[in-house]
């Protein structure tokens, strides 16, 4: 197996990770057992989309999870599929849809592998009404370097069923799951988007909203400010039930190199971020679209990391619980106007009160706003510690798929099951975030 | 619906073209060494639609056994539509060079078990009187370089095989397509460093070989641009080729 250079989306930190791909399940066993003894600990790795350091092996070694992309077992009739770890979400979707069925939970990309999104228990703009993905994992297959082989699901060994869940890949090397799907009668959606002028009206088209709709989010504009402060762009969805069940054709256009410096600073986002609120005046918007339009934006324009340039960019995603949602969200996008930093990809949405099974899972019913910086010393040095307070300070958390900033005292606070994870922690296992947020 | 033959069905280019013609609800028969890959396989082909999947487990250097499994794809398949010969290796050239049992069972491999079952194919597929036999020969029969003629000279030999063939098979209705494939990123290469720009995907030399089945081309390079450049390399002089350490 040669080396392969990978890295995580973000691009920060800048560290190289060595990728050894796992090319077939029966030579699954014998890869991890050799690679381990080789180099210590390692990291599964999937399709790279985790943004900090959470997919970053201490090692710097990492199974290369990709490659294992077979589908094992398909029930048309139940809207149940079994797949190995390195199939993507697109990869499922494209099979599932033209027989009537879709991801129950997907997030904004469906370039993300099934151990990916059962690693970091992602969610969507559903979360009001379907929970975290985990919640839709029927069941899986765990290979520890220290007990072998198991399948896990909300019946059978529990315990690593919860610590897998959003385990960030620390709990084993997840083989291959199970998943269940959602019925659905067209492959288009029927969408509603309408802006909003300040953040009391997000909140109450957002509790107006979501009880109509299965798929709701908003994009804010994180430079507005005074009264402005929380304008934005609020869309709901529901799946259709004309248009058919084609599969959309896969982006066609890419970033083809990294820009030698970021496109994305204080004038062009401000350019962008009143652009876009402008383009959407007036009442709502009712439109009939394909559902990649409406999910997934940002895969139609590969590797878009790159227009970040060569020092990459910090995600902030945060979640602050329901009784302290609006103030919070309100202060933490005054302290980011004020901070001068740029994002041009802002977004709020609700989160529900569904539990997840994960021990470390990060939606709470509450608001989640996520934001996109290109990396600077002055984000990690004062941006970030000023909003991280307002989030501690809220009872809310952060996003470790996220994150590449977080403290380790922030970390223990905001996930107390952490020491449960770490107690089935598979010892052959490491990652770069892992270390950091729990050292003492 | 199709009846398909895929002869080295694990490797990474038959998968992605099995995937593809699976898609059309083909009826596939597999042969593969490793059995549990195969089951894999063949698992993975009906979650993407096949209408049925057999398998067979046979190293394709057992020649006396070939009259088997094609007796056994025809019980299967009744008739065959597509045969698509993609099993091989990639031998390590200094290893050859040292070791001549070595060269020939990579010869072997490579090349005469190629040409020992498409022998025995090409007589039930003329007398079918209608079908496509694709041959996976490769950019490295076009010349002998130092680095790979080993593997070159097996290549080559498939290559002039098929042409031959082919001539005999259109008199009987049947249609042999061969594929050139250049750097292809696939476990048979993965050890090698492969220039990024000019390395193509499994999928895509699939989708190649799936318009070449459709169109009836003869020999094609993939991707496409490889036949310009096998075209310059061809171009070369002798005195100057063995000069160019490529």
């Amino acid at each position: 197996m040669r080396a392969r250079q990978l890295q995580s989306w973000g691009r920060y930190p800048a560290v190289s990770q060595i990728g050894h791909r796992i090319e077939w399940r029966d030579r699954l066993v014998r890869d991890y057992s050799s690679l381990n003894e080789k180099f210590g600990t390692v990291l599964p790795y999937g399709n790279g989309r985790s943004y900090g350091d959470s997919c970053l092996a201490r090692s710097d070694h990492v199974l290369q999870m990709r490659s294992l992309c077979r589908f094992i077992a398909v029930d048309w009739v139940r809207g149940v599929v079994r797949a190995e770890a390195g199939v993507t979400l697109g990869e499922i979707l494209a099979l599932a849809l033209p027989k009537g069925w879709f991801l129950s939970v997907t997030p904004g990309t469906r370039f993300v592998t099934l151990g990916g999104a059962i690693a970091n228990d992602v969610h969507g703009k559903n979360h009001h009404v379907r929970g975290t993905f985990g919640r839709h994992v029927r069941s899986f297959h765990l290979l520890r370097s220290d007990r072998g082989g198991m399948v896990c699901s909300p019946d059978v060994e529990i315990e690593l069923f919860r610590a897998t869940i959003g385990g960030l890949g620390l709990t084993g090397v997840i083989e291959w799951a199970e998943l269940q799907l959602i019925p659905v009668k067209s492959g288009f959606m029927e969408s509603s988007t309408q802006r909003f002028d300040s953040l009391a009206e997000f909140f109450s088209l957002s509790a107006q909203l979501d009880k109509t709709h299965e798929y709701t989010v908003a994009w804010v504009d994180s430079l507005a400010g005074g009264a402005a402060t929380g304008r934005g762009v609020f869309m709901a969805a529901n799946h259709s039930e004309e248009g058919g069940l084609m599969v959309s054709p896969p982006g066609a256009v890419s970033v083809p190199l990294t820009l030698p410096v970021s496109a994305i600073n204080r004038i062009s986002a401000r350019l962008f971020n009143s652009a876009y609120f402008s383009l959407h005046h007036g009442g709502p918007k009712r439109s009939h679209q394909r559902y990649d339009t409406f999910f997934y934006p940002l895969d139609r324009l590969h590797d878009w990391h790159r227009i970040y340039g060569p020092r990459g960019l910090q995600q902030f995603q945060c979640v602050v619980p329901e009784h302290n949602s609006e103030a919070a969200t309100r202060e933490l996008l005054r302290s980011i106007k004020k901070s001068g930093d740029a994002s041009f990809l802002a977004v709020l949405k609700k989160c529900g009160s569904l539990p997840s099974p994960g021990l470390l899972s990060f939606p709470m019913h509450g608001t989640s706003l996520a934001l996109d910086f290109a990396h600077s010393d002055t984000l990690n040095d004062a941006t970030f510690p000023r909003l991280d307070a307002i989030v501690r300070e809220a009872g809310g958390r952060l996003y470790p798929a996220k994150d590449a900033h977080m403290s380790s005292q922030d970390f223990r606070s905001f996930y107390p099951e952490w020491s449960q994870v770490e107690a089935l922690r598979d010892p052959a296992l490491a990652s770069r975030f892992w270390d950091r947020v729990t050292e003492t | 619906m199709k009846k398909i033959l895929i002869v080295g069905a694990t490797s990474a280019i038959a998968t992605a073209c099995a995937r593809l013609w699976a898609a059309e609800r083909a009826e596939m028969f597999l042969v593969a060494r490793n059995a549990a890959r195969l089951d894999q396989i063949a698992a993975d082909l009906a979650a993407h639609g096949a209408s049925a999947v057999h398998v067979y487990k046979l190293d394709m250097n057992e020649f006396g056994l070939h009259d088997a499994m094609l007796d056994t794809c025809y019980k299967a398949l009744r008739s065959i539509d597509i045969a698509l010969i993609a099993h091989g290796t990639l031998p390590d050239q200094s290893q050859c060079e040292q070791d001549a049992d070595m060269a020939l069972r990579e010869f072997s491999s490579n090349g005469l078990s190629v040409i020992a079952l498409l022998t025995r194919l090409a007589n039930p597929m003329a007398a079918q009187g209608a079908g496509t036999v694709v041959v996976i020969s490769s950019v490295a029969g076009d010349r002998g370089r130092p680095s790979n003629y080993l593997y070159g000279a097996a290549k080559a030999s498939v290559s002039i095989f098929c042409e031959g063939l082919r001539a005999r098979l259109f008199a009987r209705g049947v249609h042999l397509l061969t594929v050139k494939p250049g750097f292809v990123d696939t476990p048979m290469t993965r050890h090698l460093a492969l220039p990024r720009l000019l390395t193509a995907s499994p999928e895509v030399v699939a989708a190649d070989i799936k318009k070449g089945v459709e169109r009836a081309a003869d020999t094609i390079y993939s991707p496409r641009f490889w036949a310009l450049i096998m075209f310059c390399i061809r171009m070369v002089p002798g005195a100057l080729f063995k000069r160019l350490k490529i």
